[in-house]
């Protein structure tokens, strides 16, 4: 049985999931990569607070194809991006903002892997390119932030039912399934380059 | 007489095939590789993707909400009247619109949108004159997970084939689970720094099962998928059998010098269309037959 899990996430909810873990969310899906990061860390600095809470949100690193009818956003397409861009920031996003799970494809370096195991926050995979499917996901759009920034790099507050399926990549433990999978490619390494006739 | 809207119109019904629907050759391989695995999450992956593709067709929806840049490579006949650069970019315009593609096209340093996915030399048009006397348009809509990943590198010629399959090798192993794979590798090697870039580029255009004519070539495009898939990166890099499902080689001669060898990355979403549109305004699109 896959796990369902409300937003805004409870850092026990968060700390209960086990690397591997087959999970869906209901609740708002917030995106937001490079720049909303960016924007989001600066302002934190300069003591402003940003137009949407970040504490136990799920943050999707998705920049979305939207159509506007009317007044009304709708998502055409929204899979992930590639998270390993946000590497540098994230582990400081994590600690000033408490999203309780970061929503990507691709996996991320260990220092938020470090974040996440300090601050209760997990890494949920969701198929890379599969944006159709993602979007199935989302019932509708409430709104959208810092639009001036670019339709992909804006932060869209999205309505989720059964959004998924995501994997639990990295958990609260300190585990990564992406540094699971690297310790075995190191070791399947020495095969190819045998069988290329590289020594 | 094909007009200059004719040819806008089959940009605009290009790009709309192109990014909804992939060539032939990509899902027969996607479908093969989804049979292949065994354990369950490379499984899972597969069939997401595959489904994915299933839902896109059904909704006349972009597969993939990377729209990508678009690359594009024309062909024109010698006595050609149309303005068709002109066309595609006011094609390219509309099908953001239309369609809708994501506007991805940014200035390099203000990282400006202008929200049509054109600006300049963008989008990026590769034309050559041909022999036969229809237009000939092809688009590759190119995402940046994957483009993202791609290298080039000077070797020298004393490091020949075993450099080569060294640096294509490494690039895969750098690029992992970032260009979502099971990835396409487009290897291009000679010319010069910017002409084997071009023909890593072009070698994504071949399709998957289609070796190269050289034997020799064709016989290192088998070794290197084979080696590339023993590696165990898998779909989205969660581990798996599959992590490539296709690479191609393009070669050029090049100094004596020199052996530049390229890497262009490709996602599984290995979207590319052609158009041919005939004197007549017949059009015909060879990479999406019979279908809408």
């Amino acid at each position: 049985m896959a796990t369902r899990l409300k937003t805004p996430l409870s850092e026990e909810s968060v700390r209960s999931l086990k690397l591997g873990e087959t999970v869906y969310i209901d609740g708002v899906v917030l995106t937001g990569r490079d720049e909303v990061h960016i924007h989001a860390l600066e302002m934190f600095e300069k003591g402003e607070s940003t137009p949407v809470d970040f504490k136990g949100a799920a943050l999707f690193h998705c920049g979305p194809i939207m159509r506007k009818t009317g007044e009304q956003w709708e998502v055409v397409a929204a899979g992930p991006t590639t998270s390993s861009r946000m590497n540098s920031l994230e582990p400081s996003f994590i600690e000033k903002f408490r999203p309780g799970a970061v929503i990507g494809k691709g996996g991320m370096s260990q220092p938020t892997v470090d974040a996440m195991k300090e601050h209760g926050c997990v890494y949920l995979a969701i198929t890379g390119g599969a944006a159709v499917l993602a979007a199935k996901g989302i019932k509708s759009v409430s709104g959208v932030e810092w639009y001036e920034l670019g339709m992909p790099e804006a932060i869209w507050i999205m309505n989720a039912e059964n959004f998924g399926p995501l994997t639990v990549g990295i958990d609260t433990k300190g585990n990564s399934l992406y540094a699971a999978v690297g310790a075995k490619v190191k070791e399947n390494e020495k095969r190819a380059r045998s069988q290329l006739g590289l020594e | 007489m094909v007009t200059e809207a004719d040819v806008q119109d089959a940009v605009v019904e290009l790009l709309r095939k192109t990014v909804v629907r992939l060539p032939a050759d990509v899902k027969v391989a996607l479908e093969a590789a989804y049979g292949a695995e065994v354990d369950e999450v490379p499984k899972m992956q597969l069939k997401a993707i595959l489904d994915n593709i299933a839902l896109a067709e059904e909704g006349v929806t972009p597969m993939c909400q990377d729209t990508g840049v678009t690359i594009f490579y024309i062909t024109l006949p010698r006595n050609a009247t149309v303005a068709v650069e002109k066309a595609i970019v006011e094609g390219v315009r509309r099908a953001t619109k239309e369609v809708p593609l994501r506007p991805n096209a940014v200035h390099p340093i203000t990282r400006k949108n202008p929200g049509d996915n054109v600006g300049d030399r963008m989008p990026y048009i590769n034309c050559r004159v041909g022999a036969e006397d229809h237009i000939e348009i092809t688009v590759m809509t190119k995402g940046a997970g994957s483009e993202n990943m791609s290298q080039m590198a000077m070797l020298t010629p004393s490091q020949g084939v075993k450099g080569i399959k060294e640096f294509v090798l490494n690039t895969v192993l750098r690029a992992g689970g970032n260009p979502c794979p099971p990835m396409v590798l487009g290897v291009g090697i000679g010319g010069s720094a910017d002409i084997s870039m071009k023909l890593a580029k072009e070698a994504l255009l071949r399709p998957l099962n289609k070796r190269h004519e050289d034997p020799a070539i064709a016989s290192l495009e088998q070794e290197l998928l084979e080696a590339l898939n023993l590696l165990g990166i898998g779909p989205m890099g969660l581990g798996g059998k599959t992590t490539a499902i296709g690479l191609n080689i393009e070669y050029a001669f090049c100094h004596t010098a020199s052996l530049p060898v390229a890497v262009n990355v490709q996602c599984w979403a290995a979207r590319r269309g052609t158009v041919r549109i005939h004197p007549d305004g017949r059009m015909e699109f060879p990479t999406h037959e019979g279908v809408s």
